[in-house]
């Protein structure tokens, strides 16, 4: 196997603003953050020559050659939960390298606000229990996401001695962070700033976690065009690109919760996929090399977790970093310097590669707020967890200025 | 040969609604007692499982040939309950299993076929348990007497702990309660009528004549166990029939769990045969559309049953239902606004598929590893062997809670929070499971949990019945 770095360039992308978008339909997302990143990367539309739509909920490839109107080229719609925007990217990727494709356009979109359900509740056609349990009869029946990831947290804070008051604390300085970080984002959901204490007395949903542990219902689009390295002069000559460094998944066997020897308190996903997009970059420690992450915050705790399996504190000890500062914006380590999936929204088939343009822009030094905007930053990692703890299917890409 | 009752099993359900309660709810009522009411997942099908599972006890199941289920309120018309219960029951395939039902007298009519198909011969082993969940008229007179229970007796011709010695039967054309096809509520004829032209003739006649058929007085029962509408007639038939209230009339429990229907003479009888000695004679007589009653006799084999839950260690273990309210919800007497969410989905083909799974809980034992996994793998999580295991009965095994979460916003429940854990089970594996019959203040890690069979959903007019957790009922 050969490592992907610096083979594939992203020479433009586009961001939909991520909110309850009433006046919008599928079809006008993917419209909007297409022409975006046509218009970035400096290309016409028709000289792309395939591309991948990623969402949950649409169906099929029609949900993209139909709004642009793509001239019978390759159209494939896929998913892979919370990580469905990365497969976008690694299809297209692949075919890159691969040169069966010179140009490509990856774009996750999604539309959950028509539903009218007030969580992200959606639905998987088919299935029996143990595989797709939220469609069975019985099994699981009536078990929510916020339920499974507050099983987590309650386990953590057993497992390494918190209180229910410091566990909670603890959890909704990430919350806080990551609002503070939005409401200086003109493209985020939610951008108002929240305390601590807003959070913590935010209405219950599944103890620990409250309405400001979770992540929003939101739409939104984001696309990404990509092409060989090699072939950025071709396209976007004098143009500023980023280039992947490492790009993994890694899907579990999901038996966290049939198996007695999960502990519930890492992301084992997470771990994997990062390690193997460490060493497709050549890093030896992310707390030396990376200069931003954008994590899957679905809820806080998942962040928090990331701190850990991610590799920038030890395990069980993500409290000491948090309350010193060390994720915040101006910290050593900024996580989710967008807003994460928690003020920048989540929608689910966008939320990957909408956490590459956060990148995209720090690096490219486009962070549009002065305030948001890093100073050196250089190379940053994304990450997606979809799923359940003890069954995840984790993405992680690295991606920054080529050549480092 | 002696043939009766070999073993003997109750089940109260955990909540009891305080007459003080309907009494706020309506401004008038009953001062005192309490009435138990199964919670909203459950139904007469679940408790009629609880008793049989309480019966059967530590007997090996695939000794019962045949499972006889009697009720008023099925949950099913034109399709058997009772197939369900004993795959609940995890019986053999090839048992007679046979619902009685329609008639407060419909315990005792399953409990005189299975003792006559014993002593023909076409049953060794008949397991008959009896539960009725029924719905009185908000406010009426019998909302203050019924209340939800289930009883069950083991009936065979081997280790008889309670002789049948002798019964009496008659029809009666006589109507005072009834439900129409169709009907939520049983209706009453008014109580004068009920009792001087009905109850106390018919049911004393029963009795009487049962009696000159053997050639006993009432001053040879050590125990009367018998029916009435509620307390008060209960105790006006003891001098009819001439027994010491004190002395020898067992106590109805009217005003501990009310008056359940056609389990109601099994539950006090079950209570009778917890307390009773070898030798007891025990006078069994129960009324709707006629009588059946019984002599019973007590031997030296009832202390081998005496172990069960039955019914003195379930009253004891209860939750207060802490209004009225919630009552109403739990028995859908109220429309009340939901959540919008995806709505619940029955498949016939995936409960048909996984009917070990979902009837009888059978997880996977890799033959490899030991490794016990539910739901059921074919590749097994812990050495990936490929379809080399043997299938195991987990509904038996106790677990403990290794995390849980307590759920205000998911689901449909009329109970919220919903209480999702996952319990470690002992001897292997690992269960994600609602919590029911619990209270969430009280949900910790380590807390130990058994499997109760309830009624998880309905969904396209099906009852999608499954197993859960519930703390420990009794220890």
């Amino acid at each position: 196997m050969e490592s992907i770095k610096d083979k594939v360039a992203i020479i433009g992308m586009g961001c939909t603003k991520f909110g309850e978008l009433w006046n919008k339909d599928g079809e006008d997302l993917v419209v909007d953050a297409a022409y975006e990143a046509y218009a970035d990367a400096g290309i016409d539309p028709n000289d792309i020559d395939a591309a991948w739509v990623g969402t949950l909920f649409g169906v099929t490839a029609t949900t993209l050659s139909v709004p642009l109107k793509t001239n019978y080229i390759p159209v494939t719609r896929v998913e892979n939960v919370c990580g469905t925007g990365m497969e976008t990217i690694r299809a297209g990727a692949f075919a890159l390298i691969s040169k069966a494709h010179d140009l490509v356009l990856c774009l996750g979109f999604e539309k959950m606000k028509d539903t009218g359900y007030g969580a992200a509740a959606g639905f998987w056609p088919g299935g029996t229990g143990g595989g797709t349990e939220k469609w069975h009869p019985v099994y699981a029946a009536g078990d929510s996401a916020p339920g499974r990831f507050a099983m987590a947290a309650t386990r953590y804070f057993h497992q390494f001695g918190l209180s229910p008051e410091e566990g909670k604390r603890t959890l909704a300085k990430i919350s806080a962070k990551s609002h503070y970080n939005g409401a200086r984002n003109p493209r985020a959901h939610l951008r108002r700033e929240v305390t601590v204490e807003d959070v913590i007395n935010a209405p219950m949903i599944a103890w620990p976690l409250g309405l400001f542990d979770a992540c929003g219902v939101t739409d939104g689009a984001a696309a990404a065009i990509m092409c060989r390295t090699e072939d950025v002069h071709k396209y976007k000559p004098g143009g500023d690109y980023i280039t992947i460094k490492g790009l993994a998944i890694s899907t579990g066997p999901g038996m966290g919760k049939v198996l007695t020897d999960y502990d519930w308190t890492h992301w084992e996903e997470t771990k994997r996929a990062s390690s193997q997009a460490y060493a497709q970059a050549g890093i030896k420690d992310p707390r030396k090399s990376i200069d931003m992450c954008e994590v899957h915050d679905c809820f806080s705790i998942s962040e928090l977790i990331c701190y850990e399996d991610l590799g920038f504190c030890e395990k069980g000890q993500a409290k000491r970093y948090i309350d010193d500062g060390t994720f915040a914006l101006k910290g050593k380590h900024p996580f989710n310097v967008g807003g994460g999936l928690k003020s920048f929204g989540h929608p689910i088939g966008a939320t990957a590669i909408r956490e590459v343009f956060e990148i995209y822009s720090e690096v490219l030094g486009r962070a549009q707020t002065p305030e948001r905007q890093l100073k050196n930053c250089e190379i940053g990692l994304a990450q997606n967890q979809g799923g359940h703890p003890g069954k995840f299917i984790a993405s992680v890409i690295i991606a920054g200025i080529p050549g480092k | 040969m002696a043939i009766g009752i070999v073993s003997f099993g109750a089940y109260i359900p955990a909540y009891r609604l305080s007459q003080s309660e309907i009494t706020r709810a309506w401004g008038s009522g009953i001062p005192k007692g309490e009435k138990a009411i199964a919670n909203w997942d459950e139904d007469s099908i679940t408790m009629g499982v609880e008793a049989a599972l309480d019966c059967i006890g530590g007997i090996d199941r695939s000794l019962v040939d045949s499972l006889y289920f009697a009720t008023t309120t099925s949950p099913y018309h034109e399709k058997q309950n009772a197939s369900i219960i004993a795959a609940a029951a995890d019986l053999r395939k090839d048992i007679y299993s046979l619902d009685i039902t329609n008639s407060l007298r419909a315990g005792s009519n399953a409990m005189k076929t299975a003792t006559d198909a014993v002593v023909a011969g076409s049953a060794h082993r008949a397991l008959v348990t009896i539960a009725d969940c029924r719905i009185p008229a908000p406010r009426g007179e019998l909302e203050s007497v019924f209340g939800d229970a289930s009883a069950a007796l083991m009936i065979g011709k081997e280790d008889v702990a309670v002789e049948i010695e002798g019964s009496y039967s008659f029809s009666s054309e006589f109507i005072d309660i009834w439900k129409e096809e169709g009907g939520r509520y049983p209706h009453s004829w008014e109580d004068r009528f009920v009792d001087v032209e009905g109850y106390r003739p018919l049911l004393s006649e029963g009795v009487s004549r049962l009696l000159s058929k053997y050639g006993l007085k009432p001053g040879d029962f050590s125990k009367a166990v018998y029916y009435a509408p509620n307390a008060r007639r209960h105790r006006e038939m003891a001098g009819v029939l001439g027994f010491d209230q004190k002395n020898q009339v067992q106590t109805p429990l009217y005003d501990s769990i009310g008056n359940a229907g056609a389990a109601s003479a099994f539950v006090m009888l079950v209570a009778a045969l917890e307390e009773a000695k070898p030798g007891d004679r025990i006078l069994f007589a129960i009324y709707g559309d006629g009588v059946d009653a019984f002599v019973l006799r007590v031997t030296e084999n009832i202390a081998k049953v005496q172990n069960r839950r039955g019914v003195k260690k379930h009253l004891a273990s209860k939750m207060m239902l802490g209004n009225y309210e919630k009552y109403l919800r739990f028995r859908n007497l109220l429309e009340w606004d939901v959540d919008l969410r995806p709505p619940y989905r029955s498949s016939l083909p995936v409960t048909w598929r996984e009917r070990n799974q979902i009837y009888r809980l059978y997880g996977s034992k890799c033959n490899a590893c030991g490794t016990i996994q539910i739901p059921q793998q074919r590749v097994c999580g812990a050495c990936r062997a490929k379809d080399d295991y043997a299938q195991v009965r987990l509904s038996d095994k106790r677990a403990k809670i290794f995390t849980y979460c307590i759920d205000q916003r998911s689901g449909v429940t009329p109970d919220l929070p919903n209480v999702v854990a996952l319990g470690d089970f002992e001897g292997g594996g690992r269960f994600y499971s609602p919590v029911t019959d619990r209270d969430p203040e009280q949900i910790q890690i380590g807390m130990a949990v058994e499997m109760t069979f309830r009624k998880v959903n309905q969904a396209l007019w099906l009852n999608n019945y499954f197993w859960k957790f519930r703390p420990v009922r009794v220890e």
